[in-house]
């Protein structure tokens, strides 16, 4: 486990104190700051390469497309952050956005009205997410496990669902909105990102400005001290499953409409690339640490440099390289800044010799 | 610690409220499949204009392939031909695409090419409708759109070239493993992805010849998928003569499928007990030609169906044809060509490959 070195324990095996998980948390995202701001400027110096070097970039719709292209990644990765931030995982979203997806297409054959559909899938993706959170929380499975499990049991209930038929013509007005030629007049943001962006605001401010976001932070660095310190730990972590059951279910609806096509096999592999987005924003595997800018980063910072690559013809497999390496780099240099610290600061206790520690 | 009951009433009461107003407003008049206006009436997109045969071909056109995944064998060889033609006539072509063959995964391509203000797209869909969007915005700033291979939905596209007719591949397969199983037997087929239109298509016309009396003892068993995977097609094709192990016949309609069949085959006790037929390339299939594991199988020419592609391209965006019923073009050294019912140009008959002539083709 990559722990960070301010919340390893002093001694393997000693029941060594550890710090309060509160000022870990901060002290670990001074660390995580830094490499959120390099995904920011990341991002940016990407953008800007685009302007410089590539003609398609800016043109015709290319923004609003490659934007909106992301959009239903986007939505999921919201709850996701929160889940990882609270240290646990959830794999069955791709699975639940294609469930729903296969739900709304056998339904709108079977003639539902469409406006009943929505609440319907809705609802199939909150029980969805209980049922990984119940799973999770109540019986006390570790949540990789039982999300591969459901990834596997959503995907087969959306084939069972709609098995192999591609359902299309659902309702113009509502195809309309999620198109990437529908913008907010004059910009190039389509309204499913506009929805995102005002999530994504929603959902920082939760994470970082109340005590439901901290007591999150709080699982995830320590959970046995932040049930110890009175925090509802399975609820929250049931909360938080069942939200991104809904958000998926949501990005589901967003990604038939927008293709205009319901089928089974929508939305396989979008976990792998909700959960790689947000790691690349600084978002800590192990939980407790990463902020919202980072991920939110990270997430347009994936799409940008798809678009940009594919519109100057790099094969598919570089691109992938070019992913991979990132997210190993993400990956990578916090905990390379962690150790450097930690040498320089047992450095400067060594230099401060003997009389070290007199506090002044 | 537990849930406790009251917060786990509260998420049932509220799924409960939400379920009430999913069911209330389906008493309100919603938006129906029935309302919606049915786009699939329309026809090819065949543009206004008036076509012209005898407009030059223009010089210097650019184009591009996009097949259903880039690793795809097969679609490499079409794709590589229809470069190749492209040539012939001072254009340019190039190939880009997905590394997987998911219905979302071409749009985005799709965007780039549109982008790069390419003269035309040519394009095999993974999903017939997943891809419509983007090539309408395409058409709309005058790019040409041809499908090969695999049909988009027909208001999607100018032009589809069609390998052969898929009645007469269809029904072809079945003829042939019907002869070589002599009318009797239980029979599967191995396809590739759920979706792919022009495997559905096949197998409906299987499924219609199969009505004709004289296969009255051979029954379709099994319609299984191996999503144009190796690995996948060939545990599924293990898979189908483990459910069924009388087995008589299998046809594949895939060149990936056809191959990981034929190499599990190959070294398995069903070896000649089982026959297996479909579509495959004469390169992949020779060894197993050659060792008696597989007697024959059919295909087009790819290299000329991505030859016609281009042609066929190149004379949308010179304005030799629109696309239209009964528009005429010359593809280069394989002769003239009309355009067919909603913008069909049809290659020709498949090629029956067996160990008399397979060492005469090399693709």
């Amino acid at each position: 486990m990559a722990m960070a070195p301010d919340t390893r324990s002093p001694a393997p095996g000693a029941g060594a104190k550890a710090e309060p998980p509160l000022t870990a948390g901060l002290r670990m995202r001074s660390v995580a700051l830094r490499w959120d701001t390099a995904v920011v400027i990341l991002l940016i110096a990407v953008f800007l390469v685009g302007l410089g070097t590539t003609d398609g970039f800016t043109g015709s719709g290319n923004l609003a497309f490659a934007f909106n292209d992301i959009s239903e990644v986007a939505l999921i990765a919201l709850p996701m952050t929160l889940l990882v931030v609270a240290g646990e995982i959830d794999l069955s979203v791709g699975s639940m956005l294609g469930f729903s997806s296969a739900l709304a297409g056998s339904l709108w054959n079977a003639g539902w009205a469409f406006e009943t559909i929505v609440p319907v899938v809705l609802v199939i993706g909150v029980l969805g997410g209980l049922l990984n959170g119940w799973l999770v929380t109540r019986v006390g499975l570790p949540s990789l496990a039982v999300t591969i499990g459901t990834l596997a049991l959503y995907r087969g209930l959306a084939s069972v669902v709609l098995g192999s038929d591609a359902v299309t013509d659902f309702p113009e007005r509502y195809a309309n909105w999620t198109a990437n030629t529908t913008t907010v007049p004059g910009t190039f943001l389509t309204y499913p990102i506009v929805l995102f962006i005002v999530l994504a605001i929603v959902t920082a401010f939760v994470l970082h400005s109340t005590s439901f976001g901290r007591s999150l932070f709080a699982i995830g660095s320590q959970e046995d001290a932040a049930f110890f310190a009175g925090i509802r730990v399975k609820r929250y972590k049931l909360l938080l499953f069942v939200l991104t059951g809904l958000f998926s279910a949501f990005a589901g609806i967003i990604f038939t409409l927008r293709y205009g096509s319901a089928r089974a096999d929508n939305g396989t592999g979008y976990e792998l690339l909700a959960i790689s987005a947000i790691l690349l924003g600084g978002i800590d595997f192990d939980g407790g640490k990463g902020t919202l800018v980072g991920a939110v980063a990270g997430i347009l910072l994936v799409g940008v440099l798809r678009n940009l690559l594919t519109l100057n013809d790099v094969p598919n497999e570089v691109q992938t390289v070019v992913t991979g390496l990132l997210l190993v780099a993400s990956v990578l240099t916090p905990r390379v800044i962690g150790v450097i610290t930690e040498r320089r600061q047992r450095r400067a206790a060594m230099a401060a010799g003997p009389a070290g520690g007199a506090v002044t | 610690m537990t849930i406790r009951t009251a917060s786990r009433g509260r998420a049932a009461a509220t799924a409960a409220a939400v379920c009430a107003l999913a069911v209330s407003l389906a008493a309100c008049s919603g938006t129906t499949k029935n309302d919606s206006k049915d786009d699939s009436a329309g026809g090819p997109a065949a543009s206004s204009a008036k076509a012209d045969p005898n407009a030059p071909l223009k010089k210097n056109l650019t184009m591009a392939f996009l097949p259903k995944q880039i690793n795809n064998p097969y679609e490499k060889i079409v794709d590589d031909a229809g470069i190749a033609a492209a040539k012939s006539f001072q254009g340019t072509a190039k190939e880009v695409g997905p590394s997987d063959a998911s219905a979302s995964s071409q749009v985005s391509y799709i965007n780039t090419l549109i982008q790069q203000r390419q003269n035309a797209i040519l394009i095999a869909a993974n999903d017939p409708n997943a891809v419509c969007g983007p090539l309408k915005q395409a058409m709309k700033q005058g790019i040409k759109v041809v499908s090969y291979d695999s049909d988009t939905a027909k208001d999607c596209r100018q032009v589809f070239i069609n390998q052969a007719s898929s009645e007469s591949i269809g029904r072809s397969l079945i003829q042939h493993i019907g002869e070589q199983v002599g009318y009797k037997g239980k029979i599967a087929i191995l396809s590739a992805t759920q979706n792919a239109t022009n495997q559905n298509t096949w197998i409906e016309y299987m499924k219609e010849e199969l009505k004709d009396p004289k296969y009255k003892n051979m029954q379709l068993v099994k319609v299984a998928y191996g999503d144009d995977d190796d690995q996948k097609s060939f545990q599924q094709t293990q898979g189908l003569l483990q459910a069924y192990p009388d087995l008589k016949g299998i046809i594949s309609p895939t060149t990936v499928g056809i191959a990981a069949a034929a190499r599990y085959l190959d070294d398995s006790s069903y070896k000649d007990k089982v026959v297996l037929n479909g579509l495959g390339t004469p390169d992949q299939m020779r060894k197993y030609v050659k060792d008696g594991t597989v007697a024959q199988f059919s295909l087009w020419n790819p290299n000329n169906l991505g030859y016609l592609g281009s042609y066929a391209a190149a004379a949308l965006a010179s304005g030799q044809i629109t696309g239209a019923q009964g528009d005429t073009f010359t593809a280069g050294k394989l002769g003239k060509f009309t355009v067919g019912k909603d913008g069909e140009v049809i290659l020709g008959a498949p090629t029956v490959f067996d160990k008399a002539n397979i060492d005469q083709f090399h693709f």
